[in-house]
């Protein structure tokens, strides 16, 4: 059984159908990219997959459960890491994960967590003096330090440089050895570097999904996507 | 630049207990390491209890001055925690996502609930340790037999101001939050907080003893100047309780 199934998913925002009859899977070890033009419905679908939106039709599964309303044991095996990072401003990093590992009853290491994304320097700074791609990897590490079986990271390279970046793709792809791991990015180096399965979204709907293999037939991935999404280069 | 990092899947959440106690200590720290929290919590009180009992004004009615200060500072002191700064703070966490992020976790939106509940309790218990102190070198003698009805008042007005709080801090924008929060604060302070209602002009008497300010303020001054039980200010409070609780429950939004 997949990790993650969306099925026929359909979430209205007001009048704005934010995601119309979307259907994909993402399986236990492995890492699925959905790609798509911005207000695609990327954002939305993770928030039905987090528990945070309520599907308007269709429904969505998370380890065989629905995650609206789902309870604390459910809630421990999901790492999120949401597009505005929804970190407290006042507190500083190191406190901050080590509040999220006590939450859990087995958490990870947060000293090696803290080393491997390069946040000693920052660990007791005010999160509020953090600059964008510092915050970036302190809000990849409280959706990590709980060791989530899924995790939902909504476009967790944004704003890093280049360095910080390849560090992350690592860690993505280690974190998907014993889990699945959903991310949404713009990028298509990111999707071709770690993703193994491909959700391209397009104004609420599935345009294609597969591995990547399969969604980019033998064509670049940007070029499928540009097909797919309408626009591109001139 | 790359020691061991967790991966493995495993595990479940912490007992709600330790979640709870987690989040009430986590906000507890925040509460008390925040500059501008502690000036409204702790130094604003203090100061208007200080200068209530070195001078002759506003009139506080009959009573020990020092002994009607400090019941009005300790109502106060309420307000500023259970109302104010957690207004503020609830406001600014929903801006910031803070909500969303710990509402997928562990701890999930009850817990939360109950994490902000118990850190009001212990800033509050804190600051009832701070300024009784300060009321006592400044000749704060309270009447023993209307510290437990005193106790009662505190929690239920806490109880009142939170759930006004978080009805404040989950419908209107982090910024109007803000401008509310301390606009009310400061018209609270005239409404029953630190002046006896009994003392304020006749129109504005029975509106300021029907506010949740006016119970709060009236009953800490009955139990702890006249060792009074006050029933009928903690009934106010009880509907004000009830009537934010409802609101909160149905209007709260949890994201901006």
């Amino acid at each position: 059984m997949p990790a993650v199934e969306v099925i026929g998913l359909r979430r209205d925002i007001g009048a704005v159908r934010a995601v119309d009859d979307a259907s994909w899977s993402a399986e236990s070890g492995a890492v699925t990219a959905i790609l798509g033009p911005n207000g695609a419905g990327k954002t939305t679908t993770m928030e039905c997959l987090e528990g945070l939106q309520r599907p308007t039709a269709g429904s969505v599964r998370v380890l065989d459960t629905d995650p609206w309303r789902a309870p604390a044991a459910h809630r421990a095996k999901v790492g999120v890491m949401l597009q505005d990072g929804g970190l407290p401003v006042t507190t500083t990093p190191r406190r901050l994960l080590h509040h999220v590992a006590r939450l859990h009853a087995f958490p990870g290491d947060v000293s090696g967590l803290i080393q491997r994304l390069e946040l000693d320097r920052i660990g007791g700074r005010s999160i509020r003096r953090l600059s964008g791609g510092e915050r970036q990897r302190v809000a990849l590490a409280a959706a990590l330090v709980g060791r989530p079986e899924v995790a939902f990271l909504d476009e967790p390279t944004a704003g890093l440089d280049p360095h910080a970046r390849l560090e992350v793709w690592d860690l993505i792809r280690e974190t998907a050895d014993a889990s699945a791991v959903v991310v949404t990015t713009h990028s298509f180096e990111e999707a071709e570097r770690i993703a193994d399965h491909v959700v391209i979204m397009h104004a609420g709907k599935v345009a294609a999904e597969g591995s990547l293999a399969e969604v980019c037939d033998g064509r670049p991935l940007e070029e499928r996507y540009f097909a797919l999404t309408g626009g591109g280069r001139r | 630049m790359t020691p061991p990092t967790p991966t493995s899947a495993a595990g479940g959440p912490a007992t709600p207990l330790q979640r709870w106690l987690a989040q009430a200590r986590f906000e507890t720290a925040t509460i008390l390491r925040h500059g501008e929290q502690l000036l409204v919590a702790l130094v604003l009180p203090a100061l208007a209890l200080v200068v209530l009992a070195l001078t002759d004004v506003p009139d506080l009615g009959s009573g020990r001055r020092i002994d009607v200060a400090t019941a009005g500072v300790f109502a106060l002191a309420v307000v500023s925690t259970a109302f104010t700064g957690q207004a503020i703070a609830t406001g600014f966490d929903r801006r910031h996502g803070v909500l969303r992020f710990l509402g997928a976790s562990p701890l999930g939106r009850e817990g939360l609930l109950l994490g902000k509940l118990g850190a009001v309790g212990v800033v509050i218990a804190l600051q009832l340790l701070v300024l009784g102190t300060i009321a006592a070198v400044l000749g704060w003698r309270p009447a023993a037999i209307g510290i437990v009805p005193a106790l009662v008042t505190v929690v239920l007005g806490a109880a009142a101001f939170l759930a006004l709080a978080l009805f404040l801090a989950g419908t209107v924008r982090a910024e109007g939050v803000l401008a509310l929060a301390n606009l009310v604060w400061v018209l609270l302070l005239g409404l029953g907080v630190l002046v006896p209602t009994d003392e304020l002009p006749e129109s504005l008497t029975p509106v300021a003893r029907l506010l949740p300010s006016g119970a709060l303020g009236d009953g800490l001054r009955l139990s702890l100047v006249e060792g009074a039980w006050p029933v009928s200010q903690w009934l106010v409070l009880l509907v004000w309780t009830a009537l934010g609780g409802a609101a909160a429950a149905r209007w709260f939004r949890w994201s901006d």
